[in-house]
């Protein structure tokens, strides 16, 4: 098991410099120029200048490969600074973002937790709905239940996020005035009044998003159980006289969990990426907004490494979900 | 066996119907039977002849719909399985009738060790402890004969043959002293030298254990190696039922005479083509009024068509179920 990791995250460097140059490639093909964001009053000399000054003007691989220094280099070299009191990156540039005119690092840190709250709980919140309303209309195929069950999860991977996000929008914040409209960044929660709070502004973000993942990940667990219901292992259990709940929660489930686990496990990296539309809906100041205000701004390298970091992420949690197949699945054996 | 005690099952007018699609299916059709302690029962019939579906209604294991049991008493001592709440039934199932099944390949959960496995009915219905749980599944491997058994207790399904894994699933089935065991074609999935280690095993346990057997198969051959009695099965019916040398020597009812001769024989002179029986066997939309091996028998008569025969003695233990031999039985006297 040790060595497939191993195997696996040295396999993972090339994939993701491949990654990282496709990315910067296609980011240096879009149009637009950071010099847009530069006023109108400043002259055309200073203008130029600090064009130069950002690097903009200099060739692709220059840029590239300064970018992956910085990258693999300076900024860890930075934090291991910043927790041992070592002078490591003393004198190295760090990646710095051209519209905040600040490390993109720091912006990046500032977004996550934001990003975490809202989109991390709503996916939790979708799994937690997800597994007993797919174990009990698997159980109970074709029934009432089943069937209402499949509508609202056509419905949910159907309707995209960004209509269902302004119709709760709509219904629940201007019609009912149940919650606020815009999420509220700066509030910290340190009494149970903010914590109310809080909790009513994720509440709509939080809704749109677990709806539209307990559906997928519902039919996932539906389907895997009803595959599992029929093979013969379920009638030896019958057989033995075990109840109906032992059956269904011990053998049943214990099979199917191996297919939905990996699945719900390769759709983490997706609540960093995949909630860039609600995340601008409901004005949640996440990892997602950022990533679409550097690309309205060609903040590239901004977009470069955001879109890099969901990349790691990725190849992160497809690792992650071989080890938990290996894990659960006794047959499964990596070595 | 002795043929004066109470029977250990007895299984009377069991009715089983599916709904389908298409219509209702007559899976088993008033079949009646008994069981009679320690003794081996085999049960033969061609694929879709109601053996399988008769012992898993018997037992509540077939999932209900689409099956409908509609009728019949099934009797475990003074137990009616049939109309027995779901609880009792669970009872029933892994403690007093053991299975063991066709497959052994899918028939163990490949996620659970196989100790895991043949402790489960042991904590469930005998109430043991972890300890004692373990110490009795190392004696169960032991007596079906896989070696190591201790070390072979933390293995998982995968890492075993098919072979040792029907012993495993012997295990499971025995594991609480059941006074029946099912055997649903277990040996039919195995090759042949398996097949017989796995015949040895059954005979083997049952001299020491003692429990009855029902033995499922449309191997002839298994049948006369191991059967005490043999009911033979068509259309979702026993349409003979006899002590199986009784039956090897006077076959009675046209299909079992034409299922004798379909077994190639290895001493004799050399048959030109191996035997058939022609035509395919019915499947039953309805309570069937007529014989329903008449399509295929080439004794019929008009009275085959008009009623279906019931189940007449011929012999000692010995009865069947078709107007022609009971006509053939009247004319001799």
């Amino acid at each position: 098991m040790i060595t497939f990791i191993l195997r696996r995250l040295l396999l993972a460097i090339p994939t993701l410099l491949f990654i990282s140059l496709m990315i910067f490639l296609i980011v240096d093909l879009a149009p637009g120029s950071p010099a847009s964001q530069i006023p109108l009053t400043v002259p055309p000399e200073v203008k130029a200048k600090i064009l130069e000054q950002m690097g903009v003007n200099d060739p692709m691989p220059v840029r590239y490969a300064l970018w992956l220094r910085q990258f693999f280099i300076v900024e860890p070299a930075y934090w291991i600074d910043s927790l041992f009191g070592t002078t490591l990156s003393e004198g190295q540039q760090r990646i710095v973002s051209w519209q905040f005119r600040g490390p993109v690092m720091d912006v990046i840190l500032e977004r996550i937790p934001q990003t975490l709250m809202v989109v991390g709980s709503a996916y939790l919140v979708g799994v937690l709905i997800a597994l007993p309303i797919g174990i009990y209309s698997a159980y109970r195929q074709y029934s009432a239940f089943d069937q209402v069950g499949s509508f609202v999860a056509m419905l949910g991977f159907s309707v995209p996020t960004f209509f269902t996000g302004v119709l709760i929008s709509y219904i629940f914040a201007i019609k009912l005035g149940w919650f606020p409209t815009v999420y509220d960044t700066t509030l910290k929660v340190t009494d149970w009044e903010s914590f109310v709070k809080q909790l009513r502004q994720m509440a709509m973000p939080v809704m749109v998003l677990a709806l539209a993942n307990a559906a997928t990940i519902s039919r996932f667990m539906r389907s895997s159980m009803l595959e599992n219901m029929t093979q013969d292992y379920v009638r030896t259990a019958r057989a033995k006289g075990l109840s109906e709940r032992t059956v269904v929660l011990k053998h049943v489930l214990r099979n199917s969990l191996i297919s939905v686990v990996t699945v719900i496990a390769i759709g983490i990296p997706s609540i960093f990426g995949g909630a860039i539309v609600t995340e601008n809906i409901f004005k949640v100041n996440g990892i997602g907004s950022a990533l679409i205000n550097a690309i309205n701004v060609s903040d590239l390298p901004m977009v470069q490494t955001i879109v890099f970091i969901f990349a790691i992420l990725v190849v992160l949690f497809n690792l992650i979900a071989d080890v938990l197949y290996g894990l659960l699945d006794p047959r499964i054996r990596y070595d | 066996m002795p043929d004066g005690a109470l029977p250990v099952l007895d299984v009377k007018d069991l009715k089983t119907v599916f709904r389908t699609r298409g219509g209702e299916v007559h899976a088993v059709n008033n079949v009646s039977f008994h069981l009679q302690p320690g003794e081996l029962l085999g049960v033969v019939g061609e694929s879709g002849s109601g053996k399988s579906v008769t012992m898993m209604s018997l037992i509540g294991l077939l999932p209900q719909p689409p099956a409908d049991i509609r009728g019949g008493q099934v009797m475990l001592g003074d137990i009616d399985l049939r109309t027995a709440p779901a609880e009792v039934l669970r009872g029933v199932r892994g403690k007093r009738i053991g299975f063991v099944f066709q497959d052994p390949m899918t028939s163990l959960n490949p996620v659970f060790t196989v100790g895991s496995q043949i402790m489960e009915p042991l904590r469930l219905h005998m109430g043991m402890t972890k300890a004692q749980a373990t110490e009795r599944a190392v004696e169960l491997l032991e007596l079906v004969g896989i070696p190591d058994a201790r070390k072979r207790l933390k293995s998982y399904p995968h890492q075993f043959s098919g072979g040792m894994r029907q012993r495993v699933m012997i295990a499971i089935a025995l594991a609480c002293d059941p006074e029946v065991l099912i055997a649903d074609e277990p040996t039919t999935a195995l090759d042949v030298t398996i097949q017989a280690q796995i015949l040895e095993l059954v005979k083997d346990l049952r001299k020491k254990l003692g429990m009855a057997i029902i033995w499922i198969t449309h191997d002839l051959g298994v049948i006369a190696g191991i059967a005490d009695r043999v009911m033979v099965m068509y259309g979702g019916q026993v349409v003979e039922q006899a002590p199986v040398k009784d039956l090897f020597a006077r076959p009675q009812h046209p299909y079992t005479r034409a299922l004798l001769k379909t077994v190639p024989h290895l001493t004799g002179a050399r048959q030109a083509r191996l035997q058939v029986i022609e035509g395919q066997p019915p499947i039953l939309t309805a309570h069937p009024t007529a014989c329903a091996f008449r399509a295929r028998c080439t004794h019929r008569f008009e009275r085959c068509d008009a009623e279906n025969p019931l189940r007449r003695p011929v012999g000692h233990g010995h009865d069947v179920a078709c107007h022609w031999v009971v006509n053939a039985e009247v004319a001799h006297a």
